[in-house]
């Protein structure tokens, strides 16, 4: 969910944020209908191929509010291949924030209530009720795992970076530090990047890889494993992996060749928790993502533009969540979403890199710009709300007592 | 090197970046001798100067002040208008270039030279005849094509073919921008292979000027100031800038345009401005350079540069030293190389006045962009183009390979010498 490019000239005078009908890379619909073509549709059907081929199979999804609804909006198919997909039983749909913010960082109680409106969507859409949380970006810590267990989760995703790793293993199942019952699921990242970022590299001394090579790296942790846990973008099908470098025939062979080793076997995240003990306690005190090489906050929140957008998010919010507008209230939460700060950052700008190629804007000054004239839009419709309340307020104060309240 | 001006005897960027190209071809160990068409009283520890018309009389103070006074002349010659020349020279301005090549014969013939290296139309036609004696390749550096100066419009015939003649004659063509080099070859219909593009540079010096007081006594009560510094010519857009100010004068009423610089659209800006009610936030200070230019650095908020044509652009980077946010026009030059600005279409009002207003509502955007530009620009340096042109020279035939690099053991001087 992108914002076009909002002017100065626009504030107060229209507060359509999202809609821009350019066909460029800030229509929203545009995108949701070319991911859904370039990877979405295909992915869900190859997968739906592979558990008919092989019913051990299982995978996970993740899933956003934000993305559910424009699926819902613009390519209602996508939404019926994915309740195909849940319908067969291999499927665990997992927990996140509704709008994929960083609530858990910035505000808890908006934080728990994204993660209910999410709870609700899924409940609402696929009927089934998640039990594993992974918050948006995989962004973890001891603080969050102790939020997801606080609202019954028992098991939460991370990233298994090095630096909280240390000299231990993300094929096991872990213990957050501070907290009782819910268990922790690390990224194994060398074999999820294997697919997600070198598939197609051709420079990587791994390329080209193959469904076969990938399942013997796999195989070739048995003994010392319980569990790979292969965490990715969906979008590695498809978009960031272009259909033409063969990522649909490796996804599609890659069950098969896995299952030839019967030691092996697919399992949900559900599953694995059931299954496992935990290996020992593992201490994240601060916050860890899967973004970068850094694996940190920093894609979101490293200049000082990035901080000042959010501080100013989450300021408003402290006033919006109180007054009955609700579509004050959808707007401001679908301004959370954390890519309006990605767009922001300005961690190598110079050097043209990732979030150059992710971004759709000029640059993170666009960026910027087009959010901060959204949120002084929202700051007049907010106390544009607050008055007509007020006024009601007054109404209510006067109104005749009712034999009730007596 | 063939040059038309050098510093502090200069109208314009020709001069500023002669200056600079110069002296850092000079520390990489080029062993570099510069030639001006007229004798005046110039130095430079990094160079010798040759002056073409050497029989002549060291130039009179009050000459040198006509021929260089920047783009001030009221005169009515179109020609002394755009090239900054007081008439009694400009009236016959092709005459005095043509002048320049019939002496670059005997300089070429007395100084010894590996390369010949022109700079502009002015120079052109004596890099030719220098050429023609010594056999030397030659550079013809472009700084900016008569397209840039007049717009499409206006063309001058005989400079377009000085220019035309020149690129022909030339061994290899110095852009100094990628849209530079595709005017080169889309309107001169030169071959893409044969143009380098070598980016300008600065020199960083900190800007330790205090803010000019009249300036300072606005901003001390609460005014914001967005800055233009260049000639008021057409091809940079000063139309424009009154345009966005208006907008941004809707939104921001406390803030105050200055304008610095001088040039034959200066009545039109200001009655345009007048024109539009817009007088009271308007401060004309004229052409003004060193520390008076430093001290208006100091007060701006912003500056912008609005140019409809800009070949290269180095007073952003000027600005970008002095801490000042820059939004240029990306019809510029500079603004290929730029990440710490902001850039805008030099027609697209609203684009430009909604940066511009943002830019002074949200104080830690506008000091991300000044200490970040501040960083940014130091990195834009003198050096790395004289690195450029040091290898375009190695790449020429019978310049028998005898420039090196810098940073290798041997750059104390070469015995060679070139123009």
């Amino acid at each position: 969910m992108r914002v076009r490019k909002y002017r100065i000239f626009d504030v107060g005078q229209n507060s359509s944020y999202f809609n821009d009908e350019s066909g460029t890379s800030l229509d929203n619909k545009a995108i949701i209908e070319k991911v859904a073509r370039k990877c979405y549709l295909p992915a869900n059907a190859t997968l739906l191929e592979n558990i008919k081929n092989n019913p051990e199979f299982k995978v996970a999804f993740s899933i956003s509010g934000v993305a559910l609804e424009q699926f819902e909006r613009f390519a209602p198919e996508v939404i019926d291949s994915f309740k195909a997909l849940v319908d067969t039983g291999n499927v665990e749909l997992l927990s996140e924030t509704y709008y994929h913010s960083l609530s858990s960082i910035y505000d808890k109680e908006e934080f728990v209530n994204q993660v209910n409106l999410h709870r609700k969507k899924i409940k609402d859409l696929f009927g089934v009720t998640p039990s594993v949380f992974r918050n948006t970006e995989l962004i973890y810590s001891n603080e969050i795992a102790k939020m997801a267990e606080e609202m019954g989760y028992k098991g939460i995703l991370a990233e298994g970076a090095d630096h909280v790793l240390g000299w231990r293993s993300p094929t096991f199942v872990y213990k957050p530090t501070g907290t009782e019952k819910i268990k922790l699921l690390l990224k194994h990242y060398r074999l999820s990047d294997d697919i997600a970022f070198r598939f197609s590299q051709r420079s990587w001394e791994g390329w080209p890889l193959t469904a076969p090579k990938f399942a013997d790296w796999v195989s070739s942790h048995n003994g010392n494993a319980n569990t790979i846990n292969l965490f990715m973008d969906y979008e590695t099908f498809g978009e960031h992996q272009w259909e033409d470098t063969g990522i649909f025939e490796f996804l599609k062979f890659l069950p098969g060749e896995i299952l030839k080793n019967p030691d092996n076997n697919f399992a949900t995240p559900s599953e694995v928790i059931d299954r496992y003990e935990e290996k020992g306690e593992l201490d994240v005190p601060y916050h860890v993502s899967w973004a970068d090489t850094e694996r940190d906050l920093s894609a979101w929140i490293s200049n000082d533009l990035q901080k000042e957008a959010l501080d100013t998010v989450y300021a408003l919010g402290k006033e919006i969540i109180h007054i009955d507008d609700p579509e004050l209230l959808e707007d401001w939460r679908k301004l959370q979403t954390s890519d309006h700060f990605y767009y922001m950052c300005t961690k190598w700008w110079n050097d043209g890199d990732v979030h150059k190629y992710f971004s759709p804007y000029e640059s993170p000054y666009e960026a910027f710009i087009a959010y901060m004239n959204v949120m002084q839009d929202l700051r007049l419709r907010l106390s544009d709300a607050q008055k007509k309340q007020e006024h009601g307020v007054t109404l209510h104060k006067t109104r005749p007592l009712r034999f009730s309240e007596i | 090197m063939f040059g038309w001006e050098f510093p502090p005897f200069n109208s314009g960027g020709l001069g500023v970046a002669c200056e600079g190209i110069s002296k850092a071809l000079s520390s990489s160990g080029v062993d570099l001798t510069f030639v001006l068409p007229f004798k005046i009283p110039v130095s430079a520890p990094w160079c010798r100067f040759v002056f073409a018309d050497e029989s002549g009389e060291m130039m009179s103070e009050g000459q040198i002040k006509n021929l260089f006074a920047g783009y001030t002349s009221h005169s009515n010659s179109a020609e002394s208008k755009k090239y900054g020349l007081p008439e009694f020279i400009s009236s016959d301005l092709i005459g005095r270039v043509r002048a320049y090549a019939s002496k670059a014969g005997a300089v070429a013939q007395k100084n010894k030279h590996s390369v010949i290296h022109a700079h502009d139309w002015l120079t052109y036609p004596a890099g030719i005849a220098a050429k023609e004696v010594s056999g030397r390749p030659l550079v013809a550096h472009i700084h900016a094509t008569e397209f840039d100066r007049s717009g499409s419009d206006n063309v001058n015939k005989d400079i377009y073919n000085i220019e035309l003649e020149g690129f022909r004659g030339a061994d290899v063509i110095v852009a100094v921008s990628e849209r530079t080099k595709k005017k080169v070859v889309s309107k001169y219909g030169i071959s893409p292979n044969k143009v380098k593009v070598v980016y300008n540079g600065i020199e960083f010096s900190n800007n330790s000027a205090v803010i000019e007081h009249n300036l300072h006594e606005l901003k001390r009560n609460g005014n914001k100031i967005v800055l233009f510094v260049g000639r008021i010519t057409l091809q940079k857009g000063p139309d424009y800038f009154v345009s966005m100010a208006e907008k941004v004068l809707a939104y921001e009423p406390n803030t105050f345009f200055v304008i610095s610089g001088s040039g034959d659209m200066e009545s039109e800006m200001i009655r345009m401005v007048a024109s539009r009610g817009l007088s009271s936030k308007f401060i004309f200070c004229g052409f003004l350079r060193g520390k008076e230019l430093d001290s208006v650095y100091k007060a701006a908020d912003i500056f912008v540069m609005p140019s409809v044509s800009e070949p290269f652009g180095l007073v952003p980077l000027e600005a970008m030293i002095s801490e000042v946010p820059v939004l240029v026009s990306k019809e510029s030059g500079v603004s290929e190389i730029l990440s710490t600005a902001l850039k805008s279409h030099f027609w697209d009002i609203d684009d430009m006045a909604d940066k511009v207003i943002s830019v002074l509502r949200h104080k830690k955007f506008q000091n991300h962009l000044s200490a970040n530009g501040r960083e940014e620009v130091k990195a834009i340096h003198w050096k790395k183009a004289a690195e450029s042109l040091i290898s375009v020279y190695n790449s020429l035939d019978n310049a028998f390979g005898m420039f090196l690099f810098p940073g290798s053991p041997a750059v104390a001087r070469t015995q060679v010498s070139h123009f």
